[in-house]
């Protein structure tokens, strides 16, 4: 890796997002539209005894699906449109390594998903008036670790769509069997073991019971640490499976 | 060791047909090497081996003195795909920034590359709104940024105006006089008269290997476009194992 031709990389990519104003207008706004829709779902939903409200345990899950969601399509059309467009070919002619570009991508996505999660999150604290045991800030660092474990994914799986149809269908895949057993909708100790199980490797999970333990706990605890590095481990692995995907030779 | 470029016996299968079947060449230092031959002959494909991005069924490809694709050739060797590769969604100057800083280049080269292929006016445009004959400029000025001892380039040319065509066939051959290499890729035939050498292919086989006179003399014409249809001819009693 070459810090240089990295940060030139990032760049670039966060060049190409600024000239595109409404795609950067659609990631800052939407997650704050769907939280009002969220709020105005659940405002009168009673809480039971010293439970968290609805949208308190909502919202703060909804924080960290964000940024996962949103990044994972991104980064799966953007790396398809460097492998379909030649860019891609090209770039692996020049002294650039392939660590740079999955990095680069990597870290500018989790920037753009820091932002967006940093917006939401405000939004979320203070017109909503979201309440967590612990801080926005752990909140804010799990979404931003969420962007990146989903531009890691969403690179890995460009490499399995020749086409944007099949990117997109890859959401549905990948995203979709995440956010149902993520614990959300059935409490993961529920489920049956078969679902449990699967529950377990999935990345999503840990991620979402690290923003609970946030939710729960004035201090950060050993659960969310533990999850945190989980997630992050899951992200640095897929990273590493998708370096194995690009090939300088082709036939 | 005179060659930018020597190929030997080289095979490449697509799939299950055979591309090239036993490419023999040389490409001087210092030269405009024109590659000719209709659609379809194999000439992306044989570039595509040059720069190191193809796999390679059978023989050798040596560039630079090094095997082609060697990490240590990614600062030395330009490629220009056929079609345009830069990003439609950042300017031309971004284009060109980007790739120069790949190569280690500032914004000072970045912006001279862009000038040298006649988009200095268009620099502050996004490449996706500029015309097709633009946007593989744009592509070039991106090849040339790092100032490669060797630049492969898949019909540059395709969609200039003629005086355009005219500026860039002058500007190869100032590379060249600097001691560059460049190798050309084309299929219009009035184009090969501007090269040092020629190599034109068919059907993935090499059928000539010479100076643009040399093949108008064993062609016994004038006219390459003539000298090219008759080597064609000369040549077909003798193929075989064509591919389908």
């Amino acid at each position: 890796m070459n810090v240089r031709i990295l940060f030139a990389t990032v760049g670039r990519i966060l060049r190409q997002l600024r000239h595109d104003r409404r795609t950067v207008a659609l990631l800052v706004i939407v997650p704050s539209a769907l939280l009002t829709l969220v709020y105005y779902m659940y405002v009168d939903q009673p809480a039971g005894p010293g439970a968290p409200s609805a949208f308190d345990r909502i919202a703060l899950v909804m924080l960290g699906f964000f940024p996962f969601i949103i990044m994972f399509l991104v980064t799966s059309i953007a790396m398809l449109r460097e492998r379909t467009t030649g860019t891609l070919e090209r770039l692996l002619t020049t002294p650039l390594g392939k660590a740079d570009l999955l990095f680069g991508y990597g870290i500018a996505f989790g920037l753009a998903g820091a932002v967006q999660a940093t917006i939401a999150s405000a939004v979320a604290y203070w017109v909503f008036d979201l309440h967590t045991a612990g801080s926005i800030g752990l909140v804010i660092m799990i979404a931003a670790l969420n962007a990146v474990l989903a531009v890691a994914l969403g690179l890995l799986c460009s490499a399995f769509a020749r086409t944007e149809f099949q990117a997109v269908q890859f959401m549905p895949v990948v995203v979709a069997p995440q956010l149902l057993l993520c614990g959300l909708f059935v409490p993961r100790d529920q489920m049956s073991g078969w679902l449990q199980a699967i529950s377990d490797v999935l990345p999503l999970t840990y991620a979402v019971e690290a923003l609970q333990e946030v939710g729960a706990h004035a201090e950060p605890t050993a659960t969310m640490w533990r999850d945190v590095v989980v997630v992050a481990a899951a992200a640095v692995l897929a990273l590493v499976l998708a370096a194995a995907t690009l090939r300088r030779r082709s036939s | 060791m005179d060659d930018a470029i020597a190929v030997r016996s080289l095979v490449v299968n697509r799939g299950r047909r055979r591309v090239l079947d036993g490419i023999d060449a040389v490409v001087p230092r210092g030269s405009v090497t024109g590659l000719l031959g209709p659609s379809g002959s194999g000439k992306t494909t044989l570039m595509r081996a040059i720069v190191g991005v193809q796999v390679i069924a059978a023989g050798t490809v040596t560039v630079l003195g090094q095997p082609a694709g060697a990490a240590a050739l990614r600062h030395r060797v330009g490629y220009l795909t056929q079609a345009p590769s830069v990003y439609a969604d950042l300017t031309v100057r971004e284009n060109a920034r980007y790739f120069a800083a790949l190569h280690g280049r500032g914004h000072v080269e970045a912006d001279r590359a862009v000038t040298d292929v006649g988009l200095a006016s268009a620099a502050r445009q996004l490449v996706g709104n500029l015309s097709g004959g633009q946007r593989s400029r744009a592509s070039l000025a991106c090849a040339l940024v790092g100032e490669p001892e060797l630049v492969v380039l898949d019909e540059p040319t395709v969609g200039q105006d003629p005086v355009l065509r005219a500026d860039l066939w002058a500007r190869f051959h100032e590379l060249a006089a600097t001691g560059k290499t460049l190798l050309v890729s084309s299929h219009v035939m009035d184009e090969a008269a501007r090269c040092d050498r020629l190599l034109l292919i068919r059907d993935g086989r090499l059928i000539a290997d010479d100076t643009p006179d040399a093949v108008r003399a064993a062609a016994g014409v004038e006219d390459l476009d003539e000298a090219f249809l008759r080597l064609i001819k000369a040549g077909e009693p003798g193929r075989t194992g064509e591919a389908s």
